[in-house]
């Protein structure tokens, strides 16, 4: 084994030059009827993945109906048409395809996936279940049945009770200050023509965005967008204003007799299309971006043995923008976490990084993005989140390149300027000893 | 239906065998001169590549009192070997633009990276280095004592669902090693040492006892040169021990546990019975079981689901679930989420009937041709996601499966009849070989 790490440096050195990037030919599909799409062509398997998202989410709950989008989310796959429940679910299984939803505070998602030999029969069944759900009052009342269970977990989980309390210390009354889900007492409250409301308020095409990828041409998928979508309404609910981020600095402990404290930390963020995107993108990577070899991890994790594991990462939603993170560790153990993080914040804004730890970020992130391309499926959505941060339909080919252009001086002074260890704030959601709530 | 919580982790830990398998012509496969396996799985759509190292060796070869060491020493293998520096590793995957970790369970531990397919020959160069190489410190060896402790809390000890299920396979598994938690019981995790985590170390990481799983865009000539240099200089252990495992004996009584938590919100019912796995060249009864669970609780239209969700709407959630991929006797395994008002009491009544009326009704003939067709279906699904068919031959080849049994597996699953099916339920699902658990609220604690 002898000059096994010169041998290795070398090898190193020689393939530093970044590697082929998966390539990712997007054509820009616009159907007859006026419906764009991004579309990955890809023949060798006899499926297509397609990825529909709407602009909104759960942020469009009308007042008082919060949860309301969650819960019709929740009923779309609970029958269409003339079908029933359980003979939609029989007519989904006989294709075998499947359909998800997804909703988040700034969209609903569809992500569809079904295969060559009978999409005609799949798109006329999801086209049912896009501008037809039956929302049957039986079918309501056990899916919100479900919900009611989640929430009544989610009041115990200690995870949940940290981003519950963080949130509504962050964004107040707006909606991102409330779980989407919604409340024990206001999805108790909902009807069915509560839920009819929330599906008009979501499904509109002036709030649409579309990826396909694989077993399907442009031609066809500009038919498959006007049966599918077509006959959507133009426009859904007003999509609220911009939330007012108050994070002060401190810490808040929520009593939750449970042996390992769980903590949320925050601060005020960076917006996606801000300049220093990227700059804060990478600076984070080197802070707490995740890999084993984030500061952070460093410090809590592998020369103290805190924790399992502790992350930081920038949350650029559309009304508001913060940087988080979290920890758990032990009761006895937490304050000394807590106080490690923080002055982990306050060395990374006080002294910068270094050019071997920029370096590495750079190559991390530049050779790790293309690993994202791994399917289809992920394809379709990476294209629907590009669409929606309205990036360029080349975006692919010159992300790196931001990357790698960033500088020293960038993130050092970006740190200087963003990072706020004294503004950070503990959500600590346990029986941390040493640790009590800051008096405003 | 909504996924609050993802209920079928409330009762399978380890990953779900999932029926779908690829097209053979995607695999091919070979042994290297000092025994060890190699099994690459082809896809050239994106310059990338998954390389594996899977051993045959889990938590449930441990010797007694250690138990946890398995997973210790697999956090241990990121420090030091005799040429990288602790975390060296792990850091160069990432300067690579690679991302890396491991995962350990009852009958295997695998290392793995993901990387530009170029990077293919310095992951095993470092790979087939920590096989045989690591030197660990006093140090490690507390501070990474403490970090397993905290994922002990964070998975396990925060969890009420998690403790349940921890007690539940202890009176599940009287005298096999399937008994004792992957992650390790507490206080002989804070016993764990260095001499413990060599010694498990320098009896089963060795090349005799390691399969290199390699997919994506790879050609596998280049894979079998590539290892033969890396892997295929390391001498194969000699005093490699046969994998004997001590067996249950035969359950006689039925076994019950209730199971209370201050931090329960949603109460619920699980039953499981003692099950055979799939072996090499047996499927046919796993495969039974595997449809049995799916024709129960395998989703929306499944009997269970309809008669204790809709028809009933004594329940928020069903499930039933066979894991077939494992070395000895897995389990076959009900879960009952009750509706509101519905105690747990009345949830297991109506689980009792309805699995005894699926007996007299009989399998429904439409709903297993569903199935059938969604697995076939699956089967596509499945080459676009090749990383996903690599693990599925690393949990094959460690479980005590072949390759061939792997290739066989759809073929069988499809040919499985209704009779087969029922007459398995009977066999398997005895009243006197279940173990039922109640995960119940501790009222009085949350005063």
């Amino acid at each position: 084994m002898m000059g096994f790490k010169q041998v290795m440096a070398a090898l190193t050195a020689c393939v530093l030059a970044l590697p082929a990037l998966a390539e990712v030919k997007i054509k820009e599909v616009t159907s007859p009827g006026g419906i764009t799409a991004w579309l990955v062509e890809d023949h060798s398997i006899p499926f297509t993945a397609l990825e529909l998202r709407f602009r909104g989410g759960t942020s469009l709950d009308a007042p008082g109906k919060r949860g309301a989008i969650y819960l019709m989310a929740g009923l779309l796959e609970e029958g269409a048409g003339d079908l029933m429940a359980q003979d939609y679910a029989k007519a989904l299984e006989g294709l075998a395809a499947s359909f998800s939803y997804d909703t988040s505070k700034d969209s609903a998602s569809i992500s569809a996936r079904f295969l060559s030999e009978n999409r005609g029969e799949a798109i006329a069944l999801l086209r049912d279940t896009i501008h037809a759900p039956r929302f049957d009052q039986i079918a309501l009342d056990r899916v919100r049945g479900q919900v009611l269970s989640g929430l009544r977990s989610d009041a115990k989980d200690p995870n949940d009770i940290a981003g519950r309390a963080f949130a509504a210390m962050a964004y107040g009354d707006h909606p991102y200050g409330t779980d989407g889900k919604g409340t024990i007492e206001s999805v108790t409250a909902l009807n069915r023509q509560d839920i009819i409301d929330a599906h008009q308020a979501v499904f509109a095409r002036d709030r649409l965005y579309v990826g396909a990828v694989g077993d399907i041409d442009p031609k066809q998928l500009g038919e498959l967008l006007d049966t599918l979508l077509g006959d959507l309404p133009e426009t859904g609910a007003a999509i609220p204003g911009p939330a007012k981020v108050t994070i002060p600095g401190g810490v808040t402990v929520v009593d939750f007799d449970t042996p390992q404290s769980v903590a949320l930390f925050g601060q005020i963020g960076i917006d996606r299309d801000d300049p220093r995107f990227f700059t804060a993108y990478v600076m984070n990577q080197i802070l707490g971006g995740g890999s084993f070899a984030s500061r952070l991890m460093s410090e809590v994790r592998e020369k103290r043995g805190l924790t399992y594991g502790v992350y930081s990462y920038l949350v650029p939603r559309d009304l508001a923008a913060v940087y988080m993170g979290s920890v758990a560790s032990a009761n006895g153990k937490v304050a000394e976490a807590v106080h490690v993080i923080r002055e982990e914040w306050r060395r990374m804004a006080t002294d910068g990084i270094t050019p071997k730890e920029l370096q590495d970020a750079q190559t991390y992130l530049t050779g790790a993005y293309p690993l994202r391309f791994d399917g289809n499926g992920p394809i379709a959505s990476i294209m629907v989140g590009m669409q929606m941060q309205g990036l360029p339909i080349d975006y692919i080919a010159t992300r790196n390149d931001k990357v790698n252009a960033v500088t020293l001086e960038d993130v050092n002074q970006l740190a200087a300027e963003l990072l706020d260890p004294d503004g950070l704030h503990f959500t600590v959601v346990g029986r941390p000893e040493g640790l009590e709530s800051s008096s405003e | 239906m909504i996924k609050g919580i993802t209920w079928a982790s409330a009762i399978v830990s380890a990953s779900w065998a999932g029926a779908a398998f690829a097209s053979e012509e995607l695999v091919s496969n070979f042994t290297l001169g000092n025994g060890m396996q190699v099994v690459v799985v082809e896809d050239h759509r994106a310059p990338v590549v998954q390389h594996m190292v899977w051993y045959r060796a889990g938590s449930a070869d441990e010797p007694k009192g250690q138990s946890g060491v398995a997973h210790y020493l697999e956090h241990l293998l990121f420090k030091a070997t005799e040429t990288l520096e602790s975390g060296e590793l792990s850091a160069t995957v990432a300067a690579n633009g690679g991302k890396d970790n491991a995962f350990t369970s009852y009958d295997y531990t695998a290392y793995y990276q993901r990387v530009a397919a170029d990077r293919l020959e310095l992951m095993m160069r470092m790979e087939s280095d920590r096989m045989v190489n690591i030197r660990l410190t006093e140090r490690d060896i507390e501070t990474e004592r403490e970090v397993i402790l905290e994922e002990r809390n964070q998975r396990t000890d925060n969890n009420p669902r998690a403790l349940f299920r921890e007690q539940s396979n202890a009176v599940q598994y009287h005298n096999h090693r399937y008994g004792v938690p992957i992650i390790g019981w507490r206080h002989e995790m804070e016993t764990l040492d260095m001499e413990d985590a060599l010694s498990f170390y320098g009896t089963y990481y060795a090349p005799n006892n390691a399969i290199l799983v390699v997919s994506g865009d790879v050609d596998p000539d280049e894979v079998n040169r590539l290892a033969e240099q890396y892997y295929g200089v390391i001498p194969a252990n000699p005093d490699l021990p046969d994998r004997l495992r001590t067996e249950e004996p035969p359950q006689t009584a039925a076994r019950r546990l209730t199971f209370k938590d201050a931090r329960v919100a949603q109460p619920y019912v699980q039953r499981s019975y003692l099950a055979p796995e799939r072996d090499a060249g047996d499927q046919q009864q796993a495969a039974a079981l595997f449809l049995l669970s799916e024709l129960l609780g395998g989703g929306t239209t499944s009997y269970l689901t309809n008669a204790l969700q809709f028809e009933q709407q004594v329940a928020v959630y069903t499930g039933a679930f066979y894991s077939g991929m494992s070395l000895d006797d897995t389990t076959f395994s009900f879960l009952v989420v009750p509706a509101e008002g519905i105690s747990l009491q009345q949830a297991e009544e109506a689980l009792d009937q309805t699995y005894a009326a699926f007996l007299e009704d009989g399998v429904d003939a439409e709903q297993l041709d569903r199935i059938k067709l969604q697995l076939r279906a699956s089967e596509i699904y499945a080459r676009d996601n090749v990383d996903g068919i690599a693990n599925r031959y690393g949990r094959a080849l460690t479980s005590g499966l072949t390759i061939e049994d792997v290739q066989a597996w759809p073929d069988i699953l499809q040919a499985v009849t209704a009779d087969e099916i029922i007459a398995v339920a009977k066999q398997v699902l005895r009243p006197e070989v279940s173990v039922t658990g109640w995960l119940m609220r501790d009222e009085e604690a949350i005063q």
